[in-house]
């Protein structure tokens, strides 16, 4: 606890209060919540104050894992070895096994983003999860800079914008019918370098591809994807090696690297601190289709 | 954890001098500038990002606007960019290496009440923009009446424009002076008056030169200093139990622990404390975070509280002093904004409070008057309180609830409505008085 004179909490202090509060609201209220867990930096610093916010009991939830099939493999070892850790149970909802049965199908472009909402909206159902924790933050983007701390989503998951709950102090309504559910995000008030701060402060382990490192890409779009099994040169593009680190990470066939020497927390700190484009606006192939390309997403029950 | 040697190198080299956090809210329209003026604040606080403002420079040309409309920036919803208005509260997030600032945005107009009331609810400060050339109208009042309803601590007034009424000293004066006399009718604790042109960047980040005759503060000096440290409450303990635990654990036994985050008031280990509704006492053994015992907690803290003596606590339940308590009540009085579009608050309507870590049906005994927001005129006729009205309701409650009045306490003193039947929260209330 640092405290910047008598009394008074640092913003990092502040935010990590809040966020505990809104996780023991939801365990206080809820029947079935369940964690949403990536591995990626967001899902990592929500995790890791769930397990300080029940200390010293264990975490009282599971993860679920949205597993796209496109997955960076250090990302993967990384869920693996913190669920071994902290002795959590791991849902995965499987977007190859959806495919292969059926419940979806491949999107004509590849990404799988789209797709994996009935996969995860499948799992729910199969669960009976009622809460589903999210690490959305709403600096990233204009729709999610309008969405509840508790964001209440019908029988089909879907978000309906213009009929959100008020929601006032630090009073949380979760109320809901069977089958219906809420969508809770703990750090609905932290932006990417609040989260880097607190990466630094209480010196979490990140997956290692968010630190600079060498790595074979092909410039698209204007942004540079790593080649993978999932991404090959197409016809005119060339395959380079570059310094490149992830500010995001999603499925691994839409999420783009950056140019970086940032290979230490400290460094990805201040490269954060004076970059001038957004993480989603830098990284995600998804968020670039339309205007409004996330709002469409989550009405039909995307996170 | 195995740490990364990554982590290990970075913790120290980033460790900063600690901000603090500053919420505020803003009330007003397009047209008197508001999202130009955060805008602005984003803009030269390099909070903007280019790939952002690319994008509204984009839409805007596309839909011909003559200039860049940086409300496309806050309007997040396509039902908002396409009627062009502000919907819903929008956060937005800058820093400056003194603090670090939550912006709840809010539509100005008076069908927007309930969002005004949503954003201002958790706010340390209200900005509230006037146009120079308008001065203050209806609207003005009624955001000014609105935070002092929602005991908003500090108020700021941007009298906007300037540069379009040739920078007049006389004018800004004339508005200084009339809106500090409409708020000293109201409970405005703190009143700041800044003018501004937020198009041209004038008083905004820094002092104007245009305005010589203005010796305050710019507007994000004023922001960046205002002090907010004396607006909590540290003389009343009030800590609502949130969740226990209780370790299912062969190596932690008999540890049972009342997580929750204070209210107000300052815990301390050895300080005797009384649990209510219970009425038993008992003392603080200790004050824990997942990082170990703390010597004390205030808010805004989420902590653990284990207590000397094992008596039945559960969710719900408030621990505070035996000498300083909160009214045990099941007859409240409240100021209550009503939020709901489809059914109205009637008289013997029966609905759900969540007050604190606490919920209790309850029954509407009473509406003693609707107020008319713009003239502050008390209807004592009214029948029924529709969306966005404000008036003074008696609940009657099933269980009790711990409360302070709302001036006192915003945490032990406001509550939402909720309707059982659909479970929308409709209704949001400042307690006044309990008996």
């Amino acid at each position: 606890m640092t405290t910047t004179a008598a009394y008074q909490v640092s913003h990092l202090d502040a935010l990590e209060a809040e966020s505990i509060f809104v996780l023991r609201e939801v365990v206080a209220e809820m029947e079935r919540p369940v964690l949403l867990f990536s591995g990626g930096k967001d899902s990592i610093v929500m995790l890791w104050l769930a397990q300080k916010a029940f200390a010293p009991a264990n975490i009282p939830f599971p993860v679920l894992h949205v597993d796209t099939g496109h997955n960076f493999p250090e990302v993967l070892a990384y869920r693996d070895q913190r669920v071994a850790e902290l002795g959590l149970q791991l849902v995965v909802a499987s977007v190859p096994e959806a495919l292969a049965n059926g419940l979806v199908r491949e999107s004509a472009d590849g990404m799988r983003n789209r797709i994996q909402t009935p996969v995860l909206l499948a799992a729910v159902e199969q669960h009976r999860f009622d809460a589903l924790f999210g690490g959305a933050r709403r600096d990233e983007e204009k729709a999610r800079a309008k969405e509840r701390v508790f964001s209440f989503r019908d029988e089909f998951g879907q978000w309906d914008p213009k009929n959100q709950r008020p929601e006032l102090w630090s009073l949380y309504n979760g109320r809901h019918q069977p089958g219906e559910s809420i969508r809770a995000f703990p750090l609905s008030n932290w932006t990417e370098l609040d989260v880097w701060h607190y990466i630094a402060r209480e010196r979490i382990e990140a997956p290692s591809i968010y630190y600079a490192h060498e790595r074979e890409v092909i410039e698209r779009d204007g942004m540079l994807y790593a080649v993978n099994e999932f991404i090959r040169p197409r016809a005119g593009e060339e395959r380079f090696k570059a310094r490149v680190r992830y500010r995001t990470v999603g499925d691994a066939s839409c999420t783009a690297a950056v140019r970086s020497d940032a290979d230490t927390v400290a460094k990805v700190i201040e490269e954060v601190a004076a970059t001038r484009i957004t993480e989603r606006g830098a990284t995600r192939g998804d968020d670039r289709v339309s205007e409004a390309a996330m709002e469409d997403r989550k009405r039909e029950g995307y996170f | 954890m195995t740490t990364e040697t990554t982590a290990e190198v970075g913790a120290e080299a980033a460790s900063v001098r600690p901000m603090d956090l500053l919420r505020f809210a803003t009330a007003g329209s397009v047209d008197d500038g508001k999202s130009t003026l955060i805008g602005r604040l984003l803009y030269d606080t390099r909070s903007l990002f280019t790939d952002q403002l690319a994008a509204v420079e984009a839409v805007s040309a596309a839909r011909g606007d003559e200039y860049t409309n940086l409300a496309l920036l806050t309007d997040g919803l396509r039902a908002e960019r396409e009627q062009g208005i502000t919907i819903d509260v929008a956060y937005r997030y800058f820093a400056t290496p003194r603090r670090k600032f939550i912006i709840a945005d809010t539509p100005g107009h008076i069908q927007y009440t309930r969002n005004m009331v949503t954003g201002a609810s958790t706010a340390d400060l209200a900005l509230i923009l006037v146009d120079a050339r308008k001065g203050l109208v209806e609207q003005s009042r009624r955001h000014a009446f609105l935070c002092s309803l929602l005991r908003v601590p500090h108020l700021v007034l941007c009298v906007n424009k300037m540069d379009l009424v040739d920078w007049s000293h006389e004018v800004y004066e004339k508005i200084a002076d009339e809106f500090t006399a409409f708020a000293a009718k109201l409970d405005v604790p703190d009143l700041t008056v800044v003018p501004v042109s937020a198009l041209h960047g004038d008083n905004i980040v820094s002092r104007s030169e245009k305005m010589p005759w203005y010796e305050g503060p710019s507007l994000l000096h004023h922001l960046e200093r205002v002090h907010i440290a004396s607006d909590r409450n540290l003389v009343d303990v009030r800590f609502p139990v949130q969740y226990v635990i209780r370790p299912q654990s062969t190596t932690v036994t008999d540890y049972r622990g009342y997580a929750g985050q204070v209210a107000s008031g300052v815990l301390k280990p050895d300080d005797e404390v009384m649990v209510l509704p219970s009425g038993f006492t008992s003392r603080i053994a200790a004050v824990e975070t997942a990082d170990g015992p703390v010597p004390e907690a205030f808010p805004p803290m989420s902590v653990t509280v284990r207590l000397t003596d094992e008596i039945d606590i559960s969710r719900g339940d408030m621990i505070c002093r035996p000498n300083n308590a909160p009214a045990v009540a099941q007859d409240i009085e409240a100021m209550v904004c009503w939020m709901d579009e489809t059914r109205p608050l009637q008289l013997g309507g029966r609905y759900v409070i969540k007050h604190t870590t606490r919920s209790a049906r309850a029954i509407v005994r009473g509406l003693h008057y609707r107020l008319d927001i713009n003239s502050l005129h008390r209807d004592e006729s009214a029948g029924e309180l529709k969306l966005n009205e404000i008036g003074r309701v008696r609940f009657r409650t099933m269980v009790p609830l711990l409360v302070d009045e709302y001036r006192r306490n915003r945490t032990t003193g406001g509550f939402v409505i909720i309707d059982e039947t659909t479970n929308r929260t409709v209704g949001a209330g400042m307690i006044v008085e309990a008996g």
